[in-house]
Formats: C-alpha cells, structure tokens, sequence
C-alpha cells in the first residue's frame, strides 16, 4: 500500500514536471533555443498569483487568468526584446548566455519587490481528493487535477500543432525557417506565438506547482525549470508526448529513489539518469534522429 | 572594432589601477579615539537576508539604547554592519573592510561556516569576536572567541533530554537538511544522545536545499514507521511546507523543533492553525510578557516593521554581554584592539548576563555559554512555555 | 604572424608581473588597507577559473555551467590531503603535494565526466555540465571520512556510522564539510599559478592541437573531414580546462579555512558568475577573461553599499552585451555607423 502512495505522490510530482517540460520543449522544438529563463516565468506566475489573490481576499481564479495574461505578455516580450535580435547570431552560445541572463534578471527583480523570505502559499484547487481503502490511500485533490490538466494540455497541444493552420507553421518553421519564410510564413511572429503558449503554460505549471509545494520564493522556479528540462530531454527535446512521458518518468524515478535508496542522494540519481540516457539514446526516448548539415 | 577593443581594455585597466587606489584610500584608523566601535557581519541580501538582517537590526537597537543611556563608561558605541551573502569569503572580506574602519570589537558572523572562517582573522588580529548565532561547534575553537546562542551540539543533546525527560514520544522520526551545517550538526548529536533513551528513533531522512519543496517521501516514511513526534531540526521556511504537506496527507504527529523554527508564525500567509501543538527548545520567544522583551519588540516594530526573531535577540543580548564585560574589564577605547580583546576575554569568564535569551548567562573559557533552553509550545497561534 | 602572438602573449604576462609588483610596494609601503590585502588571492583564483572557463567556451566552444564543479574537487581532494597530513609533513612539500592532488583529481573528473558529455552539443552539453556540477555537490555533502588509530573510516550516511575511535578525527563531515584547513595561499602563489595557467592556455591555443580545437568550434563537420581527431581534441581542451579549474578550487580551500560544498561557492550560480567574466572579458580573449575576473570581483567589494542591486545590474549587463555584441542587426548597424566615423576621420585626416 504504501509503495501505492510513493507512486501517486511520483506521479503528482511527474505531471508537474510535464506541464513545465511542455512548455520548454516547445520553445526549443520551435525556436531552436534553450529558454533557460522558463523556470522563472514559473515563479513570476506564482508571485502574480499570490499577490492577486491578496488583493482580492483569496479569489484565485482571477489570479490566474491575470497570471496567465501577464505571463504571456511576459514572455513575448522577452522573446522580442532579448532573444530575436540574436536570432542568426554567429555563436549559439550566444542566446543560451542571454536566457541565463534573463533568468537572474527576474529572480533578482522578484527578489528586491518580495524579499527573500518565503511566502505561504495557498492552493487553487481546493478540493480534498478521493481516498481509497478506508483511508489508507488518499490521493490529493491537487494530484488530480494537475494529472487531468496535463493530459488536456498535451491533448490540446497536438490538436493545435497538427491540424491548425498556425500550427502547421510552427512546424515548418522548426524544420527549416528559411524555406518556411518563403513559403509565406512569418516566422517571428510563429516564433511569439510559441513563446506565448510556452509563457501561458508557466503561469499554468506555476498555480499547479505551488499549490502541490505551498512555498514560494524568488528561487521557487530555478530547480523544478532545470529538472523540467532534464525531463523534456529524456522524453525527447521537441517532442510534446516525450515531454509528458519524461516528466512522468522523472517525478516517479524522484520519487522511489528518495524513498528507496536515499533521500538526499535524490538529485544526483536523478542528474545521473539523465547523463545515462543522453549516452545510450542522444536523442532520448521519443526524440528523432537529426542529421547533420553541412 | 580592434581599436574599440583597445579602448576597451585600457578602460578596465585604468578602473582597475583606480579602484585599488580608492581601496588605498581608507587607512587604518587605530587607536586615541574616544568611542568604541564595535561591528556586525551577516548575511543582508540573498536567500538568508532575513538571518542576517535580523543580527544586525537586533544589534543597532541595542547599540541605540547604549548610546541614549550615556554609552559604555561614558563611552558612545560606533556601530556598523557590512553583508556577506552567507559566503565565508565575502564574510572574510566584510571583516577587512570593518578592520579598516578601526573596529575594535565584532559581533558575528551571523552563520555558523561565515563565523568559522572569520575567527581564523580574529584570531591572529586577537579582535574579540562574540558570535550572536554562529552555533556550529568550531565556531568557538579560539580562546579569542564567545557565543550568545546554544551550540548546534548542545541543542541536540538538551532536545533528546526533554524528549525523554517527558515522555513526548516512543517512536521518533526526523527529518533534517543535509546541506546544512546547522542541521546535520543537530540531527547527529540528538541521534547519539537517543542512544539508551526510552524512544527509539524509527526514521531519519534528510533532504538538500536544492530539493527542499517535496517532504511527501520523508512525512510519509515516517508516517509508516509509526513515529508519534517528528524532531525537525531545521529553520522554520521549510519547516512551514512540511506542516502543512503532513496536514494534506492527513499525519498528526508531535512536531519538535529547535531555534531555528522560531520565526514560524511570521511566514507570510502561513496558516497558523497547522503549528498548533508545535514544541520548539528556544531561548526566546517574541511574545514573552517580560518588560524587557515587550520593550526590545516593540522598538524592532516600530523600527523595521516586524516582529524580531530569535536572531534579533541574540545579537541584542550582544551587545549588551559586550557593554558589561567591557565595564568590567574597564577597559577604555583609546587601548588597541588587542589589549581590549585580552581584557574583555577574562571579564567574560567573570560576568553574568541577563538578556533576552536567558535569565542568567555565564560563559567558560571554551566560549560556551551557560543557560537554560527554554521550551515553547504553540497554542492558539503564540508561543506559551511547554511548563 | 609569429611575432604578433608572442608580443600579444608578452603583454598578457607583462600585464600581470606588473599588477604583481604594484600590489607589492603597495603593501611594503603600507598603504593598502586590509581589506584590499584580504581580496587580492580570491582575485587570483578566480582569474584562474575564468581563464579555465575561457578555455572550454571560447577555444574549445562548448558551453559548460559546471565548472565549479571541478573546482569543488580540486578544493576538497587538496583540502582532505592537506588536513590530514597537517601534522606529519612540512608545510612546503605538503603545498605542492596538494596542488599535484587537487589539479590531478579534477583533471581525471574532467577526463571522465567529458567522455559523456563530449559526445553531446551546445545546449545538451550545457545542461549536462550543469547536472554534473550539481552531482558532485549533492555527493561530496554525503561524504564522512575520518581517520582514526585504526585507518581511514568512511561512510555516506552520517558521522555516527563512521564508527571512529575515540582519538579519531572527522575530517570530511558531511555538510559541514572541511574545516581546518591550513592558511597556505597567499598572493604571490596565486600569482605564480595564475601565470602558470596563462602560459599553459596561450601555448596551447597557439599551438598545432590549439589551431585543431579552434577549428572544431569553428566548424565541425569540416574539420572533421580533414581529418582531425575531434574527440581527442575535444577531451584535451576540456581536461586542461577541468585541471585549472582545479589548481583555483586548491587555492580556495587554503584560503578560507571552511570548506562547504554549498550552492553559494559550487553550484550553477557560482558557475554562471564565472561565465559572466568569460562574457565580459570577451569570450575566446584569454586576457580579458583575467582583468574581467579581477574588475568583477573587486567593484562589488569596493561598492559594498550596492550589492543590493549588484545581480541586478550584473544581469542587465549580460543581457545587453549579448545584443551589443552578438546580434547580427547590431553589428550590422555598428558596422554602418562607426564605418561612416572611420570615413569621415580618414577625411579629415586627407
């Protein structure tokens, strides 16, 4: 029973990591760069979050639509203002060092407004959640709904890619973005867009994170960012349904490794796992093969 | 571009060669002054401001009050405070830099590792350093250095001491952060002194201040164990989420904490109800009725706009440790920083202090003070001793 | 050609004897506070880690946000060895001992971890570097190891399982790390090791490997296609880069007698910190990253009073350097309106 519970609490974990690895992979799936900054959107959702929900004495819903939207703005704007001017930059080093840039920008913005001292945060979902077995295993009303949410996202992300002609866009411009601009397609603004949805889904990800883990601080989004990442890469960068299943795979591994073999050795298996699938399949689980151009 | 370049480096050549002449600039100022100045380190931006911040606030108040009150022996205090980011290095850096200023005396570093690595410079400049909360034991190694608070060691040996003597708990869990120093010094020396004691300790799991959201694994280990008090050694921020992942899961264990959980019922939008019943060992208490603390709580208030923590105490209760050994050693500002540090040393011995954080301090040689820990429990959201 | 490189060379060392000897009868004559005295050997070891990181992201160009890491194993290797034979060898070859210790572990850390993570690119290996940096902190936190009558004791669960003896010594404590460790580094070491890694990266970019490594960044597939050995290179760059990185971590730890193996000194901040002198100094510029290195570290002390706002800054400075000098539209403008100044000087000049 109790390796039940481990489980559901992986899996509670795991689907968090999805939603944020969903939003990484499809910014890097479309604009070929690491938005090493996407952590951060993540806790400037849960500030926003917080601070609405204050003002309006703990309506939430209101929160995270004004999340959501800021969010968005959020990001498109950096997209615009920090990242497309290197679009086409001589080093790819170049942008990665940017995001990194844009990382500490936030957290140090989130730092002076709040102040480093945490802050409780309340769940949006407020919903006990069912418990089976007299008792004996409960599964939270914030696991559900995250679980549900993700798989909706997902849903809804393929349905958008593959049969919207906007989606259609995305994809061509993450083959070959000059043959995608001949063929008409305005690849900055496919590019914005995919940043929009990436943002809008950090501000999701962020309501789900800190109503599982109810603290939050400037540093809240840095390391769940990271291991989304480790995540998106051991699903296959790019790849939505690999981002689901990398998370799912590392909140689980997570989970039972900090149960089973030691509680603070957790990050280090986990880092390991991801080296350990980078050597055997580069290109992780669902990721496809790209060939070199010269 | 190649010239831009050039430009370029002589630039950061010249700010280079300017700012080590500006560093030229402040002498040392020693000596034939007729104020003592007396100095604070601790960590006043990053992620533990809220440590330092509270030591170096704690002190001016103090320092404030000194000064109103006619100063030591007639002496006014110069005070002030420099960061060091919670980095020994930079808490090394801060103590130069309070050097040249001409400090004669130091209270800090605020934390235990800064603490360790400054007493290596006080010891050779033989400054007399009086640490607030550094509470690792090698922070006092050098006979040149005393502390306010409980030692890490100290706290564990007196937490399994209360736990036993009454009868809290028969099966035990803990959950510790094995990044910090603070911590695992605590959780090692409890799990030593549980040997023999009528509890045994049924889990201990740690966790790391890069994996510090999710306690789900630890509650629920301990959970299984069947462990009916969980000893958190750990500071209050995470201590918050683990009271209230434990209440999502449904787990109502006894909660025992030490000092650093003092602070708890400030989190901002913490629900207070979830550390009812919550014991923590601490010398202080911001709700305590005496007058000295109301008093010493009420100007923080007034002053910073928040309710001082056991940090603030400490470093208060400092400088005033400071002030009596001072008095009497009797010694006087316009001696140097040496003969100051050999005469306040043995006056510490000597003394006996009521502050804050104890009715009654007195220290040994070691720089160990001698006080009762106090026991708090949290009832309808403020502390009431466990008595 | 020949000559140009050398003279460059020249001035870099110059550059750094001369700095060397200014410090000096600065501090003969007294003049220079405490405080400054107290920066000038973290100046020199992170000089020496900008240099290393420079080595790996500009020659070799592969971004790596873990060197710290490797700077974690030089400082602990060298502080272990150095506290535990405090009382049986003499100071000197003792420091040297450490030294060969701590650059050999970090270069045989830089020699395994690269063998997986070389075989990846660009954001992959970023983010590789990043988890190793982030396993070697998490795993050094769980280490014990005491010594005692009996010999060395060792255990990953805490200092009780060690099991010592009552004479024992706990010198690798878990979180509280090393303390201890005897105060060896001073200036003119630093300074010495940090010509020694100048001299090691300027001879290796100028040389036959140097100009193979540059043309791997440059162009991968063809230089794989005349026939250059790119893992070989690839591993040799990264190692040298791993053992200096190492020789700084040595430094450190016989600077400061507490060694923690915490976010604040090893994790990926402290790593991006060093990128950000990579960055500034101009990547792929030896002596940039040096003067970087010593200008960073010095203003935010000097401005103690701003560190509020000092990643702040820092962070908005990355930022617009990037643009300023990545984005091809910036350049492109640069080129336009300092190419007109140029033309303008050129005929003012006639």
């Amino acid at each position: 029973m109790s390796f039940l519970t481990y489980l559901i609490n992986g899996l509670s974990l795991g689907s968090i990591y999805a939603i944020i690895a969903l939003g990484y992979t499809m910014v890097y799936g479309i604009a070929k760069m690491l938005n090493f900054a996407h952590g951060d959107f993540i806790m400037v959702g849960c500030y926003i979050i917080f601070s609405v929900s204050a003002a309006l004495s703990g309506n939430s819903v209101v929160g995270i639509i004004v999340a959501i939207v800021l969010c968005t703005v959020l990001g498109v704007t950096t997209e615009f203002v920090a990242y497309r001017p290197l679009r086409g930059a001589a080093s790819p080093l170049a942008v990665l060092i940017t995001a990194i840039g844009v990382s500490y920008l936030l957290e140090n913005i989130a730092l002076l407004i709040y102040g480093a001292d945490i802050k409780s945060f309340t769940s949006v979902v407020n919903w006990e959640g069912l418990s089976f077995a007299g008792g004996e295993l409960k599964i939270q009303g914030v696991t559900i709904v995250t679980i549900a949410i993700s798989v909706v996202i997902l849903i809804a992300l393929q349905l958008f890619i593959n049969k919207t002609k906007q989606g259609q866009a995305m994809l061509a411009a993450s083959e070959d973005k000059g043959a995608a601009a001949l063929m008409g397609i305005n690849v900055n603004r496919t590019i914005a867009l995919t940043f929009a949805i990436g943002s809008a889904l950090a501000a999701v990800a962020g309501a789900l994170l800190c109503s599982a883990y109810p603290s939050l601080s400037p540093y809240t989004g840095a390391m769940p960012g990271i291991k989304a990442f480790v995540a998106a890469v051991l699903g296959g960068i790019g790849s939505i349904p690999g981002a689901m299943i990398g998370g799912l795979v590392l909140g689980i591994v997570e989970i039972l490794s900090k149960t089973y073999i030691s509680s603070q050795l957790s990050d280090a298996i986990v880092f390991g796992i991801l080296v350990i699938v980078l050597l055997v399949k580069p290109t992780g689980i669902l990721g496809k093969q790209i060939q070199e151009k010269v | 571009m190649k010239k831009a370049k050039k430009v370029f480096s002589a630039v950061l050549a010249s700010a280079m060669a300017l700012s080590l002449l500006a560093g030229c600039g402040a002498g040392a100022a020693k000596g034939g002054s007729d104020t003592f100045k007396i100095g604070a380190i601790g960590p006043l931006t990053g992620a533990a401001a809220a440590y330092g911040n509270a030591v170096v606030n704690g002190a001016q108040i103090a320092v404030d009050e000194i000064n109103a009150a006619g100063g030591i022996n007639g002496y006014q205090i110069e005070y002030k405070s420099e960061d060091d980011e919670l980095n020994a290095e930079k808490s090394v850096n801060a103590y130069n830099t309070l050097k040249d200023w001409g400090m004669q005396i130091l209270v800090g570093s605020t934390t235990s590792a800064c603490s360790i690595a400054v007493s290596e410079n006080t010891k050779n400049d033989n400054m007399f350093q009086l640490t607030p909360s550094g509470s690792a034991e090698d922070c006092v190694k050098y006979d040149n250095v005393f502390r306010v608070c409980f030692s890490d060691p100290n706290q564990g040996i007196a937490s399994a001491q209360y736990i036993s003597d009454h009868n809290l708990a028969t099966k035990v869990g803990i959950i510790y952060d094995n990044s910090d120093v603070y911590s695992s010094g605590i959780y090692q020396k409890f799990a030593q002194e549980s040997e023999g004691k009528n509890y045994e300790i049924v889990s201990a799991e740690a966790y790391t201040q890069d994996n510090n959201t999710d306690f789900s694994v630890q509650l629920q280990k301990a959970k299984d164990a069947g462990a009916d008090l969980v000893f958190l050694p750990i500071y209050y921020s995470d201590a918050a989420l683990i009271l209230t992942q434990a209440n999502t899961m449904g787990y109502a264990p006894t909660f025992f904490g030490v000092d650093g959980m003092d602070g708890i019922l400030t989190v901002e939008n913490f629900d207070t109800s979830l550390a009812e019943g919550l014991m923590l060992l601490t010398p202080f208490a911001a709700d305590a009725t005496d007058d000295l603390t109301v008093n010493f709580v009420k100007q923080y208030n007034d002053k910073f706009g928040e309710t001082p923590n056991q940090f603030a105490a400490d470093a208060y209760d400092a400088v005033y440790i400071i002030k009596a050994a001072i008095e009497k050693a009797g010694v006087t500002p316009d001696k140097s920083t040496s003969e100051i540090c050999d005469a306040v040393k043995a006056a510490m011995l000597e003394i006996e202090a009521k502050g804050l954080t104890s009715q009654k301090m007195t220290w040994e040689a070691s720089g160990e003070p001698n006080k009762e820990p106090k026991a708090v429990v949290i009832k309808g959201g403020t502390y009431v001793s466990a008595e | 050609m020949k000559n140009k490189i050398t003279k460059q060379n020249l001035i870099t060392y110059g550059i750094v004897l001369a700095f060397y000897i200014i410090v000096e009868i600065l501090m003969l004559t007294g003049v220079l506070s405490s405080h400054m005295k107290g920066l000038l050997v973290p100046m020199t070891y992170y000089a020496i880690i900008a240099v290393a990181l420079n080595l790996c992201v500009g020659i070799l160009g592969e971004l790596s946000i873990g060197h710290c890491g490797f700077m974690c194993i030089g400082a602990f290797t060298s502080a272990f060895f150095s506290r535990a034979t405090e009382n049986s060898i003499p100071t000197v070859p003792r420091f040297i001992i450490a030294f060969i210790i701590g650059i050999a572990f970090a270069a045989l850390f830089g020699f395994l971890i690269g063998i997986p993570v070389l075989r990846l690119k660009g954001d992959y290996l970023a983010i590789v570097t990043l988890a190793f940096g982030e396993i070697i902190k998490n795993v050094i936190n769980s280490f014990y190891i005491g010594i005692d009558s009996k010999g060395v004791h060792f255990s990953m669960k805490d200092s009780m399982a060690l099991g010592m003896e009552a004479d024992g010594d706990i010198i690798v404590n878990g979180a509280m790390g090393i303390t201890g460790t005897p105060h060896n580094a001073n200036f003119t070491i630093g300074i010495v090791v940090l010509l020694i890694s100048l001299f090691v990266v300027q001879n290796l970019v100028n040389s036959r490997d140097g100009r193979a490594i540059m043309a791997i960044r440059d162009n991968y597939i063809a230089a794989e296609a005349t026939g250059i050995n790119i893992t070989g290179y690839k591993m040799m760059a990264f190692t040298i880069s791993a053992a200096i990185a190492g020789a700084a971590g040595v430094l450190f730890s016989h600077n400061i007698t507490t060694l923690t193996a915490s976010s604040q000194y090893f994790g990926y901040n402290a790593s991006i910190m060093i990128l950000v002198y990579v960055v500034l100094g101009g990547i792929g510029n030896i002596r940039g990253s040096v003067i970087a290195a010593c200008i960073l570290y010095l203003l935010p002390e000097l401005l103690r009073g701003l560190n509020t706002y000092r990643m702040l800054i820092y962070s908005i400075v990355l930022i617009v350097m990037m643009i300023v000098n990545w984005s091809p539209k910036v350049i492109e403008w640069r080129k336009r309106t300092f190419g007109r100044l140029n033309l303008k000087r050129a005929k003012e000049v006639a």
